[in-house]
């Protein structure tokens, strides 16, 4: 392109960068710094502190196998239902893989809290079995790291999920054909074919289920009991004063999550190849077998959207009324009214929703821009640029929040640093850079999908740079951009 | 005549790479010109520094006198069709075609108007409500045109436009693109990598080789006198052989060619320079020789294969030094594992069809 715009492009870009610095990687130096760093001068004593406690080291070692086994069992529950809902044919196959996918636009502390009334010990199926059975207490405690885990796999199985269905879906229909004419069987496929090129989705969702558990925060917190894990522990050594040793407790929980990218580094690189249709699904012959998968199929998707449909259940319900039968005795709305009603409680709800939306807008906004940056104008330092975009992913929830909570509670605005803890503007923020790699993936991934051509395109029938991205990038990028929204909106409230 | 469209020293760099190196063409209003060459050979590139897509590293780009080598692709006003069409798969057909004319802030009711008008040209006339997704290939073809020609554009540009069809259909499109582009009269430069297209379509053919202009001309100066063994080869059917200069005589040139003499007549410039004595390389078309009875005289050469295509036989002959040659006949003159003599052929009043090059000119 010409240079006057060549220079427009690199300026926007470094503005980007600065914005994206100050929100996400200052905060977290910051954090590294105050690590070893008191009024009194730099030290070493927290850090000593840290290694001399061996609950420190049981927290660590907590999150790091509640991590490593939350992967597992999600894959395990996450991988087969995208290959029986993609690959085989069977009544109600459609239906039943939007409900699977569900939960992912649920938030997460609603999946938690439904959990807990279903499943709980003083949740209904417990009560249900405590009645049957005529027990004297209930029939089991959901308490400490199984309790934890379960919640986990319920939770988190939808990554494995989205992307396994994703890579299946983008299979080429015709490498396995192509496999099948040079006499290779369906395991000989299996291994060769649709593993490898499954590898990369299998290594995106193992690592965001690893980095979700090991920033999950409300599960630990709520059915921990005395179970340690770092997030838990983060949060009780900052209730207890010691902000410091809190500190380098984050800077340990960072560590423990960039070894797990480290460990999945390049896994996720795209394999490429061909593009071609997907492969149609496998009509299953036997008629008992395909009664017997579409059933089961239910039940395991009754299981685990039965906890929101509790949570439903119970908002209709007057407070107090449904103890031991399976159907409430009275139904009300005035839970509904009440929540619109009182000020008190409607004042939430609303702020939930005003900080979800600016969240989501100017993370979508600042993915657009960056996106059309550094896939189409390409800039100089486009790479530095969608690292900082991705980097959030790579530090727990926790821990962003800790160092957005740190960064901004200090009035210094010669270091770029403002009190915003305690104003209406430190949520959004916070939000903000949560969201970016949501919606930047989702935008990114968008952008190189779709033909450079349809710019140019554009720019030959007289387009300027605005009409471009408003008439023809923004309406074809639509279902990614809502996509990264929604996951974002979801994931902010 | 000063040039309508210029180009002038235009060299395209990327990385160590040179994809357009030094090409320098000159067209007159209306004209269309062919950019012929292999695949890497820069004629896309070419194109996308025309459209403004792509920055010279050096040369420039000048329309009526003036320099738009700078100016943004919005600016210029030339009128594109992409290779894959890049329609726009969110807007229809009539929104397609407006989009350019909006850019040029057409009012509302001329818009139908000329919506109408570009979809007539290309004889979809009330296909505007129809989806993208819903046409064939020729119809999103034709879409495409239509819509890089409504708003007018001061020059038309095409990137291989006919390489998504399928044959049949791409010939009949060849043709009605050819009576649609004279009858607007448009400026218009076309990228292909066919010669059939490249002589059915334009005025003049440029071919492009590693970069490099390697010549310009009108379909029948670049097959009657193709300016080096590459173009003699690319730009029709060629076999090449090895000589050495005899004499050259008022009526042309006498070579020996694996033994025997050959009269050349055909009279271009790099065949004047060649001098008595000089080893040559000697590129024949398939209808420049001709199968007679093996006699003294003639090149002896054993029919190997036969290719049939229609009217005309190809042959594969090989000679007694092992040179496989291609020789057009009818195909019931020879058999397959025959003998003949090779002999130029008198069809076109003289020995038309081989060119002579120095031994050591590029190939």
């Amino acid at each position: 392109m010409t240079r006057g715009e060549t220079r427009g492009a690199r300026l926007l870009a470094l503005g980007l960068l600065a914005l994206i610095g100050w929100l996400v990687v200052y905060p977290l130096i910051l954090v590294l710094l105050e690590s070893v760093h008191t009024g009194q001068g730099w030290t070493l004593d927290y850090v000593r502190q840290f290694a001399g406690r061996s609950t420190e080291w049981l927290a660590l070692w907590g999150s790091c196998w509640i991590a490593i086994a939350s992967v597992v069992l999600s894959a395990l529950i996450g991988v087969p239902l995208a290959v029986l809902v993609t690959r085989y044919d069977f009544p109600g196959r459609r239906t039943l893989a939007t409900i699977i996918a569900l939960p992912a636009v649920l938030p997460p502390l609603v999946g938690v809290v439904a959990f807990l009334f279903l499943y709980g010990e003083s949740g209904f199926l417990a009560r249900m079995v405590q009645a049957v059975f005529r027990l004297d207490e209930a029939p089991w405690r959901l308490e400490g790291a199984s309790a934890i885990l379960l919640v986990h796999a319920y939770s988190m199985y939808v990554y494995f999920y989205l992307f396994t269905r994703a890579g299946l879906l983008s299979l080429d229909g015709s490498m396995l054909e192509a496999a099948a004419s040079l006499g290779a069987g369906r395991w000989r496929t299996l291994r060769r074919i649709v593993l490898p090129a499954l590898r990369p989705a299998l290594a995106g969702g193992a690592l965001l289920t690893a980095m979700t558990a090991l920033a999950s925060f409300s599960a630990p917190y709520v059915f921990g009991g005395g179970f340690r894990v770092m997030t838990t522990q983060i949060v009780s050594t900052r209730l207890n004063g010691e902000t410091s040793l809190a500190m380098v407790e984050t800077v340990s929980l960072t560590l423990l999550a960039l070894l797990a990218l480290f460990l999945f580094r390049g896994a996720e690189r795209e394999v490429g190849g061909s593009k071609g249709t997907p492969p149609a699904p496998t009509r299953i012959e036997r008629r008992w077998v395909s009664r017997l998968l579409t059933m089961s199929a239910w039940g395991l998707a009754i299981v685990l959207l039965l906890p929101h449909l509790t949570l439903l259940v119970v908002s209709f319900v007057p407070v107090g009324t449904w103890t031991t039968e399976a159907i409430p005795p009275a139904w009300t709305l005035r839970n509904y009214a009440t929540l619109v009603q009182d000020p008190v409680r409607v004042r939430p709800l609303l702020n939930s929703l005003w900080l979800a939306s600016v969240a989501t807008v100017a993370s979508v906004a600042i993915s657009l821009l960056a996106g059309a940056m550094v896939v189409r104008r390409r800039v100089r330092g486009r790479g530095i640029l969608e690292a900082l975009l991705a980097l959030p992913w790579a530090v727990p929830g926790t821990v962003f929040a800790i160092a957005i909570a740190t960064a901004f509670s200090v009035h210094a605005p010669l270091a770029g640093r403002i009190v915003l803890v305690g104003t209406i503007w430190i949520l959004p923020l916070a939000y903000l850079g949560r969201n970016l790699p949501l919606t930047s993936r989702a935008t990114l991934a968008g952008l190189r999908s779709l033909d450079p051509s349809l710019d140019e395109a554009a720019a030959s029938l007289g387009a300027g740079r605005w009409r471009t991205l408003w008439s023809v990038t923004v309406p074809l990028l639509w279902p990614s951009l809502v996509a990264g929204a929604t996951l974002a909106f979801a994931t902010s409230l | 005549m000063t040039a309508f469209l210029e180009l002038a020293g235009l060299t395209k760099r990327f990385g160590p790479a040179v994809a357009v190196d030094d090409v320098s063409l000159r067209m007159s209003r209306g004209e269309i010109l062919a950019l012929l060459g292999p695949s890497g050979s820069g004629k896309t590139t070419t194109l996308r520094l025309l459209a403004g897509f792509e920055t010279p590293d050096s040369g420039t780009v000048t329309v009526e006198g003036l320099d738009v080598t700078r100016q943004s692709p919005v600016a210029r006003r030339f009128g594109m069709v992409f290779q894959h069409y890049a329609l726009f798969p969110h807007l229809d057909v009539g929104e397609n075609v407006a989009f350019g004319l909006e850019s040029t802030g057409v009012k509302r009711q001329e818009l139908e108007q000329r919506i109408g008008r570009a979809l007539e040209l290309v004889e979809l006339a009330g296909f505007e409500r129809r989806r993208i997704a819903h046409l064939s290939g020729g119809q999103q073809q034709r879409v495409a045109l239509a819509r890089a020609i409504a708003p007018e554009p001061r020059v038309l540009l095409l990137d291989e436009p006919l390489s998504n069809l399928d044959p049949v259909l791409r010939e009949r499109t060849r043709r009605e693109l050819h009576d649609l582009i004279h009858h607007i009269g448009i400026t218009t430069v076309l990228v292909t990598h066919e010669q059939e297209e490249a002589f059915e379509l334009g005025d003049r053919v440029a071919v492009l080789r590693d970069g490099r202009l390697e010549q310009v001309g009108t379909p029948d100066e670049l097959y009657a006198n193709p300016g080096n063994p590459f173009v003699t080869a690319f730009v029709g059917r060629a076999s090449t052989l090895e000589g050495v200069v005899l004499e050259r005589g008022r009526s042309g040139t006498r070579v020996r060619v694996e033994g025997v003499d050959w009269g050349v007549s055909t009279d271009s410039g790099v065949q004047r320079a060649l001098i008595p004595g000089q080893r040559i390389r000697v590129l024949v078309r398939p209808e420049a020789l001709w199968m007679a009875r093996p006699e003294p005289g003639s090149l002896g050469a054993v029919v190997r294969e036969r290719r049939f295509a229609g009217a005309t036989s190809l042959f594969l002959v090989q000679t007694d030094l092992g040179t496989v040659l291609e020789v057009s006949g009818s195909g019931l003159a020879v058999k397959v594992g025959e003998r003949v003599g090779l002999v130029p052929s008198r069809r076109a009043g003289g020995a038309a069809g081989i060119h002579l090059f120095p031994l050591d000119a590029a190939t």
